[in-house]
């Protein structure tokens, strides 16, 4: 893995954050969004976890903090997903553009 | 004596009242709530007495202080002195009286006494406040029933009087806030005995003096910031017009003395002359504003901010005499326009108007109702025997004695609104009471229990004062002691 | 000096009964108030008796000089360590005076009223309202404090106030009781603002500490109020004024004098027990309880002297205009106590020259027995013919014998005709007048003929000229009626021969008075000839009187509409301040002031709605301005802050 600079992880997980970016702000589909909001912590999560092994070796924190976002992440699914059911039941519909009530 | 009960009793009664049923159920707790409150208040004036006869020499007795949050230090720390007694005794009374008043609401009839309870707990806990973070989450207690009881059970335009009374009154609170926290910023403290013995610069007492002072000056009808006064009155329903004047503005007036003057006292001497111009335009202001009115919630509540001017005058004025007229001010004015708006509530629940030109002789078939009537409009322009009398000569007296020029011109003015009172207490009388009675009003019944009840407290009250001062006099003395310490110690300092 | 400590109980049994009448009376006891009031004053008018007699021959002297001794005194609100109200009762030869005349003359219109408003529907409330006015005045006659005589002031401004409404569903008699209290509310802003300025300088409120230290040129409060002054005036000259404008305005002295002859729209009883006896000498009372004060100022009492000269004056001359008969002696009021304010004047503190201080209140003593006798025989006369108006009457004499002579008695005894009450009291004042001011002799001479004139002219209006013809007539009216009458006259008749200047001088020291009969020549002569005049106008039926007065055209008319002082002041206050002080005041409020709060409310609603497009409910708008938010606060915080 020495092989590897860091430059190439932290270009990885740039290019995953803009790709989850994108799909969170052109898809209409619920589902699609949340997929990509995954996305989106999971760059976060290589990111943790490079800057851990290649500035602090000695230290877990980075560690850590990947693993409370795969269980937030994991929570904030569920909650995700029954709001999506619920919005499906009352709309019949899980575009995002339907759900424009909460305004002014 | 443990002052907590005195705001553990009203929440009790808040909470029992959303168990009851039925408006006999509710009446009857409230009822019980505010007579039990009405004898524990009269039990601590006379424990109070008995303190301050014997060993009591500190300015507050019962203290009670705990911490509630450490790390900005604030704590749960209440007393009293006498100022804050006569303001308790006033708001007993009222809310009796205005829970009397009630007595057949039947709209939503829980809700009404809840927040009725609920908004005198919060003036109760502003009263014994020793800490100003306490101070300021009672005053904010007593701000939102308000907003909902005008709401939902006013008259008129009530959506728009309501939203008013409440915008402006959180304005004020929130001036009130910003002015806490520069004391706050200055003492890392919220203690009000504590910071009175600080000694905090004159720029920083400038600077947050008017916040405060404005702040708790809108509760007290403060001139030009007076306009929440006539229209939150005229659309709120009676008992709520008996609390908001009765109650809330004293608040205003409590805080302007408590927080502001006596905290910050350089500011309060260096501000003076701005205080008692607004007071003096209050005043003359509101009485000939009044004197143009013809419904007769708009000419009571008009009097208000004139009457109320005199508490702020008595304040600006800043000597012993001049505090404690703004004090017996405050309680008298209080006791008056409750009796006021309770007649004035009466009249209109049975003529079904409030229009003066409308109405006429009721004397003939409401003796009860028009006897008090007068004797609130009597009060109200000052006829010895009655409150207003003592409070208002006592103003003048105090004023007289700041031997300035202008502040001696302003008495003047001052004093001449009593004729102008006179002109348009009669006015209202004459054409109300007296004069050819209307045929539609001739079958018209006159007070009953509740009613008659409710007007005898707040007789008694007025009457008390009016005929033997020197009892509340002297309870109220020692309090205005402290305050003239701290004024007199910023006097020398300069 | 706690032997006269009982004097407490004067005010405190009308006060009492008050108490009673006014709570208990419309229900439980109606038919006996009136009873009760009347016997609870008898006690109160034998226990003033009791004290006059113990004053005034018992304890009340020593070395020859009238003491004032305070018989009770109660802290009752202080204000400052020296400056309190007290509730306190001073003993005084003017004080003890006065507490007789107000219980004698009470009583009097309590036995009265007992027949003239039998029948009433508010029977009690009337008697309750009479006990709070005793109560008041009483009060007031015995205040040493001046304040506690402020506080009564007031309390028998509203009694008053009561009582000319009393029939309040009269719009006239609601008006005239507005207009009582507010002139002379008006006025008693001066009173307020004078006890203000006096206490001030002399530190107390007590009247007789006030006296030592302000009636005296050496003492320090006196240099001190004497040499401040305030445009030009000095500030003890602004403080007697302006009090003494209270006291003008409690004694309807001009120009605040309008409300009293409105006042006559209560019950007739009541005018001649406030407006006539009691509550109108009032502000005469006031000027004689400070008049050690008053005379170390000459400017102030100058004042008094022209004030009260020229509403004698103008009030005499009206009088001679009115066809209302309690209109005439409300005017007649004003006149006299216009005499008793200007023998103050010119009067001084000690010896021979404060003869006009003793005249006055002798004027003020036997003017209380004739007038209200005047304004009760009044009172019969309309009970009997139920009308105020002249024209509606006539040639009474035949129906009320007992009425006719005691009012003929009253008539004679103001002419000044000797040897009635009137006289004594006339000659005195005029020959302090005319030892000090020549003007002020002529005006009072001039004025006293014409007093004879009119009061003559009532009479015969009333009792002789045509012949009325009553139908229903119901007799002269009970015997509590007639009894009052008789007394009073008796009084009018006699009070003359009290030696009242032993009693009653400025300094306390009696008096010599001597009666000059050549003096005497030249005011009876002149009474006798109006009186004969007056005979011949108006003892019977003719159109003389319309001839004359056709002859003296503007004069008349403006006499007879009061010289337009009702217009002047409805014009201020209906044409002036109304609509150019109130109205836009009140504009202002509505439109000023509550716009500039509507502005700033109308102002957030503006902005909110130009800025709740951004609010669309769009999430990934939403999600857009959080990342470009968050990506543009990365710029700022990583290159931009340095």
């Amino acid at each position: 893995m020495t092989g590897i600079p860091l430059t190439h992880i932290l270009f990885l997980s740039t290019a995953l954050f803009c790709i989850g970016m994108y799909g969170l702000f052109t898809r209409r589909n619920m589902i699609t969004m949340l997929m990509s909001v995954e996305l989106m912590l999971n760059s976060v999560n290589i990111n943790f976890v490079a800057f851990n092994k290649y500035l602090y070796p000695e230290k877990m924190d980075g560690i850590f903090f990947t693993l409370f976002i795969i269980t937030i992440a994991a929570a904030e699914a569920a909650v995700a997903i029954a709001i999506i059911i619920n919005l499906y039941r009352s709309h019949q519909s899980i575009d995002v553009e339907d759900a424009t009530e909460l305004k002014f | 004596m443990n002052l907590s009960l005195l705001i553990l009793l009203p929440l009790i009664t808040a909470i029992l009242i959303l168990f009851c049923n039925g408006l006999k159920q509710v009446r009857t707790v409230a009822l019980a709530g505010a007579v039990l409150q009405l004898v524990l208040t009269l039990f601590l004036l006379g424990a109070y007495w008995k303190e301050r006869n014997g060993t009591g020499h500190a300015p507050m007795l019962f203290e009670s202080d705990t911490v509630w949050f450490d790390a900005l230090n604030i704590h749960y720390h209440i007393g009293v002195d006498g100022i804050s007694i006569a303001m308790m005794l006033l708001t007993a009374s009222v809310v009796v009286a205005g829970i009397l008043v009630s007595w057949t609401m039947e709209k939503l009839s829980k809700e009404f006494f809840f927040l009725l309870v609920l908004l005198s707990m919060g003036a109760y806990g502003f009263f014994i406040s020793l800490d100003l973070f306490t101070l300021f989450f009672f005053l904010e207690v007593a701000v939102i029933p308000k907003f909902l009881l005008i709401g939902i059970w006013g008259s008129g335009k009530k959506e728009y009087s309501a939203m008013k009374l409440a915008l402006m009154l959180m304005a004020g609170s929130a001036l009130v806030f910003v002015g806490l926290m520069g004391l706050y910023n200055q003492t890392h403290s919220f203690n009000i005995m504590e910071i009175a013995q600080m000694k905090i610069p004159l720029e920083i007492q400038k600077t947050f003096f008017p916040f405060a002072f404005l702040g708790f000056g809108i509760f007290a009808a403060l001139f030009p910031f007076h306009t929440w006064v006539p229209d939150g009155h005229a659309s709120a329903p009676t008992a709520a017009s008996m609390f908001l004047a009765g109650i809330s503005m004293k608040l205003g007036g409590y805080g302007c003395l408590r927080v502001a003057t006596f905290l910050m006292p350089d500011a309060a001497h260096a501000y003076s002359w701005i205080i008692i111009l607004l007071a003096t335009i209050a005043i003359i202001y509101g009485a000939f504003a009044t004197m143009m009115q013809t419904d007769l919630k708009y000419i009571n509540a008009y009097s208000s901010v004139s009457h109320c001017g005199f508490v702020i005058l008595g304040i600006g004025m800043l000597t012993q005499t001049s505090i404690n007229g703004a004090v017996l001010q405050m309680v008298s004015h209080g006791l008056m326009t409750a009796l006021f708006f309770a007649a004035i509530g009466m009249v209109y629940s049975r003529t079904h108007t409030r229009m003066v030109e409308q109405l006429g002789g009721l004397l003939k078939v409401m003796p009860f109702i028009s006897t008090i009537f007068v004797i609130a409009g009597l009060c109200s322009l000052g006829l010895p025997g009655f409150s207003g009398f003592v409070a208002e000569m006592t103003v003048f007296m105090g004023s007289w004695q700041n031997p300035d020029g202008w502040y001696r011109l302003a008495t003047i003015l001052a004093c001449a609104s009593i004729v102008v009172t006179a002109v348009y207490i009669l006015r209202a009388a004459g054409k109300t009471v007296m004069g050819p009675l209307n045929d539609t009003y001739a079958s018209l019944t006159d007070a009953s229990w509740n009613e008659k009840t409710a007007a005898a407290i707040l007789v008694l009250g007025i009457v008390l004062i009016g005929v033997a001062p020197f009892l509340i006099n002297d309870l109220i003395t020692p309090g205005t002691d402290t305050i003239m310490l701290q004024l007199g110690k910023a006097m020398t300092q300069k | 000096m706690s032997n006269y400590f009982y004097i407490i109980w004067i005010p405190l049994i009308p006060l009492i009964s008050f108490l009673v009448l006014g709570i208990f009376g419309r229900k439980y006891i109606k038919t006996v108030s009136g009873p009760l009031g009347t016997l609870s004053l008898l006690a109160s008018t034998v226990l003033s008796f009791v004290t006059a007699g113990q004053y005034f021959f018992v304890d009340g002297k020593l070395n020859g000089v009238y003491q004032k001794i305070t018989a009770f005194k109660y802290v009752w609100l202080s204000f400052t360590p020296n400056v309190s109200i007290d509730i306190s009762i001073i003993v005084d030869p003017i004080s003890v005076m006065m507490l007789v005349v107000v219980t004698f003359v009470s009583l009097m219109v309590h036995l009265f009223s007992l027949g003239y408003m039998k029948g009433e529907e508010r029977f009690a409330t009337y008697y309750a309202f009479l006990s709070l006015f005793t109560f008041s005045m009483l009060g007031l006659v015995l205040a040493g404090n001046l304040f506690q005589v402020y506080m009564f002031w007031e309390l028998v401004g509203v009694s008053s106030f009561l009582l000319i409404g009393y029939y309040f569903e009269k719009p006239s008699a609601v008006a005239a009781s507005k207009k009582a209290f507010i002139v002379t509310r008006f006025a008693d802003l001066g009173f307020l603002i004078g006890i203000l300025i006096l206490a001030f300088y002399s530190d107390t409120l007590d009247i007789q500490l006030l006296i030592e230290k302000l009636g005296s040129a050496q003492s320090a409060a006196y240099t001190g109020i004497a040499t401040a002054g305030f445009l030009g005036i000095s500030m003890l000259t602004w403080g007697l004024t302006l009090v003494f404008a209270g006291g003008a305005g409690k004694s309807a002295m001009f120009p605040l004098h309008i409300w009293l002859p409105d006042a006559m729209e209560g019950p007739t009883p009541v005018s001649a027990l406030i407006h006539a006896a009691t509550m109108v000498v009032a502000g005469v009372y006031l000027v004689a309880r400070l008049f050690p004060v008053f005379s170390m100022d000459a400017a102030s009492l100058q004042i008094v002297t022209y004030v009260g000269a020229f509403s004698a004056l103008l009030a005499a001359v009206i009088a001679c205009t009115q066809t209302d008969i309690k209109r005439v002696l409300a005017y007649s009021t004003m006149s006299q106590i216009g005499y008793m304010m200007f023998a103050l004047g010119v009067s001084k503190q000690t010896g021979e020259e404060g003869l006009g201080y003793m005249a006055s209140m002798f004027h003020l003593f036997t003017h209380a027995f004739f007038k209200s006798l005047l304004f009760l025989g009044a009172g019969a006369v309309i009970h009997m013919v139920h009308s105020n108006e002249m024209k509606d009457m006539g040639g009474l004499r035949k129906y009320m014998p007992i009425t006719h002579i005691s009012f003929l008695i009253a008539c004679l005894a103001i002419a000044g005709i000797p040897p009635f009450a009137g006289f004594f009291s006339k000659e005195e004042i005029l020959t302090a007048a005319f030892h000090s001011n020549k003007l002020i002799y002529a005006v009072a001479l001039f004025t006293a003929a014409l007093t004879s004139f009119y009061m003559f002219r009532l009479y015969y209006s009333i009792f002789w000229s045509k012949e009325t013809v009553l139908h229903d007539t119901h007799g002269e009216g009970t015997i509590t009626m007639k009894l009052p009458l008789v007394i009073l006259a008796v009084c009018a008749l006699l009070v003359g021969f009290v030696p009242f200047s032993r009693f009653i001088t400025a300094d306390g020291a009696a008096l010599e008075t001597h009666t000059d009969l050549l003096f005497s020549i030249v005011p009876v002569g002149l009474s006798a000839l109006a009186i004969l005049l007056a005979t011949v106008m108006y003892k019977t039926a003719n159109n003389k009187p319309e001839k004359i007065a056709t002859a003296m055209g503007g004069l008349y008319k403006a006499a007879s509409r009061k010289f337009y002082m009702d217009e002047l002041y409805i014009f201020i206050t209906k044409k002036i301040i109304f609509p150019f002080i109130g109205a836009p005041i009140a504009w202002i409020d509505k439109n000023i002031v509550d716009g500039l709060m509507n502005l700033l409310a109308a102002i957030t609603e503006k902005i909110s709605f130009l800025i709740k497009g951004v609010q669309s409910g769009k999430v990934q708008s939403y999600a857009l301005y959080f990342f470009g938010g968050v990506a543009a606060l990365a710029v700022i915080f990583i290159y931009l802050w340095k």
